[in-house]
């Protein structure tokens, strides 16, 4: 029984590592797009200029009020309707990043706007621009503010990449499902998922563990 | 040095500064004097456009700003006024995230793009002048309010600005740590640096002033050399309200 189990694990080990690989690919591609998109967007909406401000806002209001599956369903079996045909993966891709970014576009919204004001007129006294009063005084502490709840959404998506199953894509719950249909080891196979699973997760909790420890540095001893 | 014409500020309605007419020289300590509310941090925070100002021009050097326009159309302008002009807030407003040499060095380096090693070199001697040498490592966490207020003195003085504003420097201080700051400000003024102050500290501005300016809802009320109106007030709004803080004083 033992015996056969271990088999199992080894034979199965290798499909189970390529989907972990697929995980691995959307969770990382996720975070990368999501942060960058939902840095822009996060300017936008607290841009001077209103009609930014607003579609940001509305962006963000319609991607978190609906359901992700629903959104992967859309741009994967929704899009080609409307002429564009996308494969498994990029379909994934971009779903997940459209979908952290309205996550991440809030988280980074509110720690710049916990900075305190002081600090933007701080750094106008010395002559800095906006852009400059960003990048070197208002960031760098905004980072500190937000480093926590994107370790949480970045978390949650590893997660959720099992949802790009559903859309044909051959990520790691994928894969536990194709080897449970072969062999019926269901219990043993999503099991061994579960635990891929949260090793991936617990790696980005020390990675995120390391960077609250840097951005705050300035509160340890000196 | 600094020209102010008719200079006003509406916050929602309410006229905070009513037509302010002001002119600095050179070299001239100003100490501006006045009950809370009077206007006096407003019309300070005008002169480096931290808040803009509804109606009026104010002049620094050969840069003007027209209060009159959007400021949004004068936004270079306003940033080249602001490298000539310091400023020191009551809550220090140091970057938190830099130690207190990066703090000093971050407009040289980032503003006017002055060597790094120059900048350091520099931040060195004006952080040792301020009395803090051997703190240049030290975030602001681990200073008190008096050396964080000292470290934004030498802030503003990296710049190299042809005038510094202080705004209530001592406000937010513990009374022991009170002496150190303005001992500082002291050093400056013998410098024969163009400084203007406002504060509540009133044996202060009338030992290192020039000039004293009072100031009650939103006018100058009173000007003049900083001995005569402290010790000879033309007004009785002034009157009144230095009797509350030289009262005691002024029996000894």
């Amino acid at each position: 029984m033992i015996d056969a189990s271990l088999q199992l694990a080894l034979d199965s080990a290798p499909y189970l590592l390529k989907g972990a690989l697929y995980t691995v690919v959307l969770s990382l591609g996720g975070m990368f797009f999501g942060l960058l998109l939902g840095f822009g967007l996060a300017l936008m909406r607290l841009s001077r200029i209103g009609v930014l401000s607003w579609v940001a806002r509305i962006y963000v209001s319609f991607v978190r009020g609906t359901p992700l599956l629903v959104q992967l369903f859309m741009i994967y079996y929704g899009l080609p309707q409307l002429g564009i045909q996308l494969d498994p993966l990029p379909a994934a891709l971009i779903g997940f990043s459209l979908n952290m970014a309205a996550y991440i576009t809030e988280i980074l919204r509110a720690a710049i706007a916990s900075i305190d004001r002081g600090q933007w007129e701080a750094a106008a006294s010395i002559g800095m621009s906006r852009g400059q009063t960003l990048r070197r005084a208002i960031l760098p502490q905004a980072a500190r503010t937000a480093l926590p709840p994107l370790g949480n959404s970045f978390i949650s998506l590893v997660k959720d990449t099992s949802l790009a199953a559903t859309i044909q894509v051959p990520e790691l719950f994928r894969q536990a499902q194709l080897i449970t249909a072969r062999t019926f080891e269901i219990f043993t196979m999503y099991l061994a998922a579960a635990l891929l699973y949260w090793v991936l997760a617990s790696l980005l909790a020390h990675v995120q563990h390391r960077l609250e420890h840097r951005v705050n540095r300035h509160d340890q001893e000196s | 040095m600094i020209s102010v014409r008719n200079l006003t500020k509406t916050f929602k309605g309410h006229a905070v500064l009513k037509g302010i007419d002001l002119t600095i020289e050179t070299g001239e300590v100003v100490a501006i004097i006045g009950p809370s509310g009077s206007g006096k941090t407003t019309l300070l925070r005008c002169l480096n456009l931290l808040e803009t100002p509804s109606g009026g021009s104010i002049r620094v050097g050969d840069i003007e700003i027209d209060g009159d326009r959007p400021i949004a159309s004068q936004q270079g302008r306003v940033r080249q006024l602001r490298q000539q002009v310091g400023f020191v807030f009551q809550n220090f407003n140091l970057f938190p995230h830099r130690t207190a040499l990066e703090n000093v060095i971050e407009g040289p380096v980032i503003v006017k793009k002055e060597p790094r090693q120059e900048a350091e070199r520099r931040g060195r001697d004006l952080l040792a002048k301020v009395g803090l040498a051997g703190k240049e490592a030290a975030y602001p966490k681990r200073l008190s309010g008096g050396q964080q207020q000292r470290v934004a003195i030498a802030r503003a003085l990296a710049m190299q600005p042809e005038v510094i504003l202080f705004d209530e420097p001592t406000s937010a201080l513990d009374p022991e740590l009170v002496g150190e700051v303005l001992e500082t400000i002291r050093d400056l003024a013998r410098e024969k640096r163009t400084l203007v102050i406002v504060t509540h500290e009133m044996s202060f501005a009338r030992d290192v002033a020039d000039r004293a300016i009072f100031i009650d809802q939103g006018v100058i009320v009173e000007q003049g050399p900083a001995r005569e109106l402290f010790s000879q007030p033309r007004e009785e709004r002034t009157r009144q309200f230095l009797s509350k803080f030289l009262g005691d004083a002024a029996l000894r």
